[in-house]
């Protein structure tokens, strides 16, 4: 039997055009900006650059960074596995609500949610007594910064996760169940290699969200050099002082380390769809 | 092991999955559930395993009431339509499997699994992954990992489900064998009344959730309890028909029954291989169509007064001298089962897949 070609009729001409117009839109929005900034680094030159991100607030604001994507990614790694298992493999009054809300960071804006944590958490909040009486500082400090980023990456790593579950079905685990192995046993040697990949391309996501998170971390945290500033927030008061070799630098090394993730990304990608025929 | 299970019910919310269902399987026994899908029989199965409870009844293992006993420690091996198998682990590691969780010295495991993949057939496949073998061998492997932890009972999902035919009945063949050396009491589950009778020592019909008949082979295809077992287990014919005197009367066919039956209407069960047909004029019968089916024919004709008729002969048989689509016939009913009416309830398409 032939093949049928899946792109159907289009015509040579038609498939031309639409392959370039995706190409030059697809240039103009992702690459040059990117192509800029590398180009604004370049001219700096090297000297310039390495001098201010070898500073102490460059450099405090690269630890919080990396401080912040270790939590969420540790946290998540055990809350969207958990999640995962309870949303997809258990039933549970209020397990509908609990999936809906697992979605809700990827639908409001991270500002609103600094916002939203300021009015619980800050002066006048509805928990700032009980966060006073135990002498608890989390507003415009670090515990808030770090709620606030948790917040944001909360459904990367649960949905991918969950997915992948709901995909698997339960039969290898009701196997492993009757050859004798326990919950635990079920979930160290069959579940948890069984989402591994899942797991992976979650974590994944959820460094990129880490990495990138602004909007929360500023409202919350307020960009306190040396307490709660953070190498995105860096950024905007590196551009607001003028201080350009700082503020490039700083993004050009996110934008490589994100450019790594993309890769690391692909190939997690490609992995999966090999493991998974 | 002897399993005993008494008036096993399962509801799934208003749905009742499972209806009131007793049954016995004899200590070495491989005995088939029967049954068109969503019948119910895997539910049973599952209960059985411990992966799903009952929500009355109960379930014996020898003397000893399983009911809420947890599926780990049943004593079960379990095997899965769509194997199941561990697809990051290698094939002497997933066989492996259920003696590793129990901490089972490594030299006994060795031993073990080597001793059950040349039992199954596929010594020297151990180093490899679930991925790289084919479904039949895969689903070898699944049998294999079952049988390590030395089960007392075996249950199988439609084991054969998910094969191609082809392997299908190498499969079914190897597995009757591989019950008489092992002796395992087994049971399996099954839409195909092929497989059923094929495989089994005896064979329960599950419809509706409810056990409809229980009996050897034999003992259901000549004796099918009720219009539905009928229907189930072979190609039939089904006419409305009523008893005069000795005989059963469906327009201008008449048989003898060979079972009794309360006055009224009443369905003739005719198979398509317990009817003579052969060219008469006038007779009581057109032939519609011929097909040939490799070694048999099947000849569909419609009876004055009772509707379509489909019978099966061997090719060459002499009967069939002189009978093209067209002529008429005479039509004799050589073995024949009625029912009372208000049995009639409909499998779906009278034969299985």
């Amino acid at each position: 039997m032939r093949r049928t070609d899946p792109r159907g009729g289009s015509p040579p001409v038609g498939r031309w055009v639409l392959g370039s117009v995706v190409l030059l839109y697809f240039g103009a929005i992702l690459l040059g900006p990117l192509a800029a900034l590398t180009g604004e680094v370049l001219s700096l030159g090297p000297g310039d650059i390495l001098r201010a991100l070898g500073r102490p607030e460059a450099l405090q604001a690269l630890r919080m960074t990396l401080t912040l994507l270790i939590i969420a990614v540790v946290v998540n790694a055990v809350v969207g596995v958990a999640g995962a298992i309870a949303v997809v493999r258990h039933r549970f009054p209020g397990r509908a609500l609990v999936n809906a809300l697992a979605d809700l960071p990827l639908a409001i804006s991270p500002v609103m949610i600094g916002l939203a944590f300021l009015l619980l958490l800050g002066r006048g909040g509805w928990l700032e007594p009980a966060l006073n009486a135990l002498h608890l500082k989390v507003v415009f400090a670090f515990p808030g910064v770090v709620a606030a980023n948790l917040f944001v990456t909360l459904p990367f790593t649960l949905r991918e996760v969950a997915y992948v579950l709901d995909a698997l079905g339960t039969s290898d685990e009701e196997a492993a169940v009757t050859l004798g192995a326990s919950p635990w046993q079920t979930f160290w040697l069959v579940t948890l290699p069984n989402i591994r990949l899942g797991l992976g391309y979650g974590l994944l996501m959820t460094t990129a969200r880490s990495l990138g998170e602004f909007g929360a971390i500023l409202v919350v945290g307020g960009s306190i050099s040396g307490q709660t500033q953070t190498a995105t927030t860096y950024i905007q008061d590196a551009v607001e002082e003028r201080s350009l070799a700082g503020a490039y630098g700083m993004a050009a090394l996110l934008a490589l380390v994100s450019v790594c993730l993309l890769l690391a990304l692909q190939w997690a990608k490609a992995r999966r769809e090999e493991v998974e025929r | 092991m002897r399993i005993r299970v008494e008036h096993l019910t399962k509801r799934f919310g208003a749905f009742k999955a499972v209806d009131d269902v007793s049954f016995t399987v004899e200590d070495g026994t491989l005995v088939a559930l029967l049954g068109p899908s969503g019948s119910g029989k895997s539910t049973i199965l599952r209960i059985l395993a411990g992966l799903d409870n009952a929500d009355e009844g109960r379930v014996w293992f020898d003397e000893v009431e399983a009911t809420r006993v947890h599926a780990r420690n049943r004593s079960i091996g379990f095997v899965f339509q769509h194997y199941a198998l561990f697809r990051h682990l290698t094939v002497a590691d997933n066989v492996a499997f259920g003696l590793r969780v129990r901490q089972v010295p490594r030299e006994t495991i060795q031993t073990r699994v080597r001793e059950l993949l040349s039992l199954v057939g596929l010594a020297g496949y151990g180093g490899r992954y679930p991925s790289q073998l084919s479904g039949g061998q895969r689903q070898r492997v699944a049998l294999a990992r079952a049988l390590a932890p030395e089960p007392k009972l075996l249950l199988l999902d439609e084991p054969f489900g998910a094969v191609d035919a082809k392997v299908r009945d190498e499969l079914r063949q190897w597995l009757r064998r591989l019950h008489d050396e092992v002796g395992v009491t087994s049971i399996f589950v099954t839409h195909d009344q092929y497989e059923a009778f094929s495989v089994s020592d005896r064979v329960l019909i599950i419809h509706r959730g409810a056990l409809e008949q229980e009996g050897s082979p034999t003992e259901i295809l000549d004796q099918p309890a009720s219009e539905f077992v009928a229907r189930f287990v072979g190609e039939v014919n089904v006419f409305p028909a009523r008893l005069e005197g000795e005989e059963v009367v469906a327009g201008a066919l008449r048989a003898r029954t060979s079972n009794p039956c309360p006055p009224g209407p009443v369905s003739l069960v005719v198979r398509s291989y317990d009817l003579k047909f052969w060219r008469e004029e006038p007779g009581i019968a057109t032939v519609e169509r011929m097909v040939t089916l490799g070694d048999r024919v099947q000849v569909f004709a419609v009876a004055d007064g009772a509707g379509p008729v489909t019978a099966q002969f061997p090719r060459r048989s002499s009967l069939l001298r002189g009978v093209e689509p067209g002529c008429r016939i005479q039509v004799e009913i050589t073995t024949a089962r009625t029912y009372p009416v208000a049995d009639a309830t409909s499998p779906g398409q009278g034969t299985g897949p």
